[in-house]
């Protein structure tokens, strides 16, 4: 994506740019005073709050770089931290992975491909709270779904939520299984791409695999890199489901930065630790985006570029 | 297209079809019994937690503590549906969430984002690209960030324990359906607004007499998927809604859910908690069958590279 200024800055504007501009501005000016009141002004402020104590009861108290000190001293902090990298690590690439792949299989010349598509896609649309509440009774470790079939058929039960090494790939799965949005996304993809292409691969000898690891693979990596970054933002925040699977237990296992973040805010009243940490927590989001649209280059095929 | 090219059609369809079976060797056959047979173990894992939870909502409790599970209820309580639904006030967080929370920010979202991106899509002026580029950047602040000073201004104006701190910022456009929305603007002429324009039309007359009809099917997905946020959400309301007369399904069902541990708790709690689920989970199913070209679609015009 470039963006270009529509003239160069030095020229002066003329009446018509200038009036052009207004109503530009104009049109436009719900989302600049929503930018300036929800995003500028909290981000400003936030670095203000993060360098104060304050329990919204009693006035802010001023105190340098008290939080960040302690953040980063912190065990927990370093607990967190440790938790939601070990999930965006794991979560963002492995629901791109199975988006990607539902979709290659949708797109194989298949019957009643409309249904699997809606049975694939649904689980993504279904109110949180919902496929929290289901998926902790269906792992239930005694009358769950699974767990009772198991044990009826004499097999050792999984404690799918209740044991500190299991709960997080259990969360993994759950997150697999919601990827409809970034399923359609691919599929959308997948029919765009020419069949020529393919043909000549053909031609040339590639077998299926090579066909799909030399051409479908560059040709959707614009849209792998689309849902890479919006994994590992949405990942940096993920929230609602382990604090409505988990609370962030067993052990704190699934004590995820956001949850402890949460916590912090809402249930201590650490106003001013808790903008320190949202804080460090964009500057990590924004690093890691530009980190990976820097190095894309690389592996990303941008099909439509001349230059 | 008239009926002998429709049928002709079919049959050049068929004959294609019929080619591809006929070509395949045993080692096709192979791949296409074990495509079917992966798609059908998918197809049933992806379904088994909505059959699980519209079962057990027909269970009763010694149906439900049971190994082996059972897998058809018998008998089915289909009462409990009625029964579930009564045993709280949910008549009065179903009208909260639809009145009070999802109504207000849909047509906060689409109002406002239609009339951005049209600002953003059609009329050329300097610094439209860069203020764009910024709009988009805004989807990378988590909204933690802003959710603290957010929190304390709100407190301030005595907004907390109302839907106002979700509501009135809906009025303010939103980056992610500002992008959907342009990105379909643009695909209609400009010679039709460059048109109007001659004969001396301003740009309000433009974007509401040509380019809102047009793009109803746009702003069919806006107002579709803001509705569903809302309806869906757990987190804005965690924060902000904090009375219990003003709660929204999401947090009554998960209050529901935490009496489940209490000691000494009334029978029936996991089946009225899938049944109550169940129907949290059946607009939404609705909304999916009668649209579902509309939801494919809506996320296809964001996903596709802009």
């Amino acid at each position: 994506m470039a963006f270009t200024l529509s003239r160069p800055r030095s020229a002066p504007l003329t009446r018509t740019d200038r009036r052009e501009m207004t109503v530009g501005l104009i049109l436009v000016s719900p989302w600049l005073l929503g930018f300036i009141l929800w995003t500028v002004y909290p981000l400003a402020a936030s670095i203000y709050y993060s360098l104060t104590r304050y329990d919204l009861l009693t006035p802010p108290v001023f105190i340098g770089l008290g939080n960040y000190r302690e953040v980063f001293t912190s065990v927990d902090v370093a607990l967190v931290a440790k938790n939601t990298l070990w999930w965006v690590a794991l979560s963002a690439p492995l629901g791109v992975v199975s988006a990607f792949l539902m979709a290659s299989l949708l797109n194989t010349r298949i019957m009643g491909r409309s249904v699997f598509r809606a049975i694939f896609f649904f689980p993504s649309i279904v109110p949180a709270v919902v496929t929290a509440m289901v998926w902790q009774f269906l792992l239930n470790a005694q009358y769950g779904a699974i767990n009772a079939t198991l044990s009826a058929l004499g097999l050792s039960t999984i404690p799918f939520l209740s044991s500190p090494t299991v709960v997080k790939p259990t969360l993994v799965l759950i997150h697999m299984w919601a990827q409809g949005s970034a399923m359609v996304i691919f599929l959308a993809t997948l029919q765009d791409v020419p069949k020529s292409l393919y043909d000549a691969a053909m031609i040339d000898g590639a077998n299926a695999f090579r066909r799909f690891w030399h051409v479908t693979v560059p040709m959707c990596s614009p849209v792998v890199l689309f849902n890479l970054v919006m994994g590992f933002i949405a990942g940096f925040q993920y929230f609602t489901m382990p604090w409505l699977l988990t609370q962030g237990g067993p052990n704190r296992a699934t004590e995820f930065y956001a949850l402890y973040l949460y916590r912090n805010a809402f249930l201590f009243l650490r106003m001013g630790k808790a903008a320190a940490l949202a804080w460090l927590l964009f500057i990590v989001v924004v690093t890691f985006t530009v980190i990976l649209f820097r190095t894309s280059g690389r592996w990303v095929y941008y099909s439509g570029e001349a230059d | 297209m008239n009926a002998t090219a429709k049928a002709s059609m079919g049959l050049k369809r068929r004959a294609s079809d019929d080619r591809y079976w006929s070509r395949l060797g045993p080692v096709g056959w192979l791949f296409e019994v074990l495509k079917y047979a992966l798609l059908l173990v998918l197809a049933v894992s992806y379904m088994l937690p909505f059959y699980w939870m519209f079962t057990s909502a027909l269970k009763d409790d010694p149906q439900v503590f049971t190994v082996p599970p059972r897998w058809i209820p018998s008998p089915a309580h289909w009462n409990h549906f009625y029964d579930a639904w009564v045993s709280q006030d949910f008549n009065l967080y179903f009208v909260n969430t639809v009145v009070k929370y999802a109504v207000p920010v849909t047509i906060g979202a689409v109002v406002s984002c239609a009339i951005v991106a049209y600002g953003f899509a059609r009329p050329r002026w300097p610094g439209r690209n860069l203020l764009f580029a910024l709009c988009l950047a805004t989807m990378m602040v988590p909204g933690q960030v802003t959710m603290v000073p957010l929190f304390i201004t709100f407190r301030k104006l005595g907004w907390v324990g109302t839907y106002l701190p979700l509501i009135v910022p809906a009025f303010f456009g939103d980056a992610y359906f500002i992008f959907l929305l342009r990105q379909f603007f643009r695909t209609i002429p400009a010679e039709l607004s460059d048109a109007a324009r001659i004969d001396g039309a301003s740009e309000w007359v433009i974007l509401s007499r040509i380019i809102l009809p047009l793009a109803k099917p746009a702003l069919t997905v806006v107002a579709l998927f803001r509705f569903m946020n809302a309806w869906n959400d757990y987190f804005g309301p965690l924060i902000y809604v904090n009375k219990k007369a003003q709660w929204p399904m999401a947090l009554a069902i998960e209050n529901m859910r935490g009496r489940l541990y209490e000691v000494g708790t009334k029978p029936l709690h996991y089946p009225y908690l899938m049944a109550v689920s169940a129907m949290a989970a059946l607009p939404i199913l609705i909304a999916f069958f009668f649209a579902q070209r509309t939801f494919i679609e809506g996320i296809t015009l964001t996903g596709i590279k802009g």
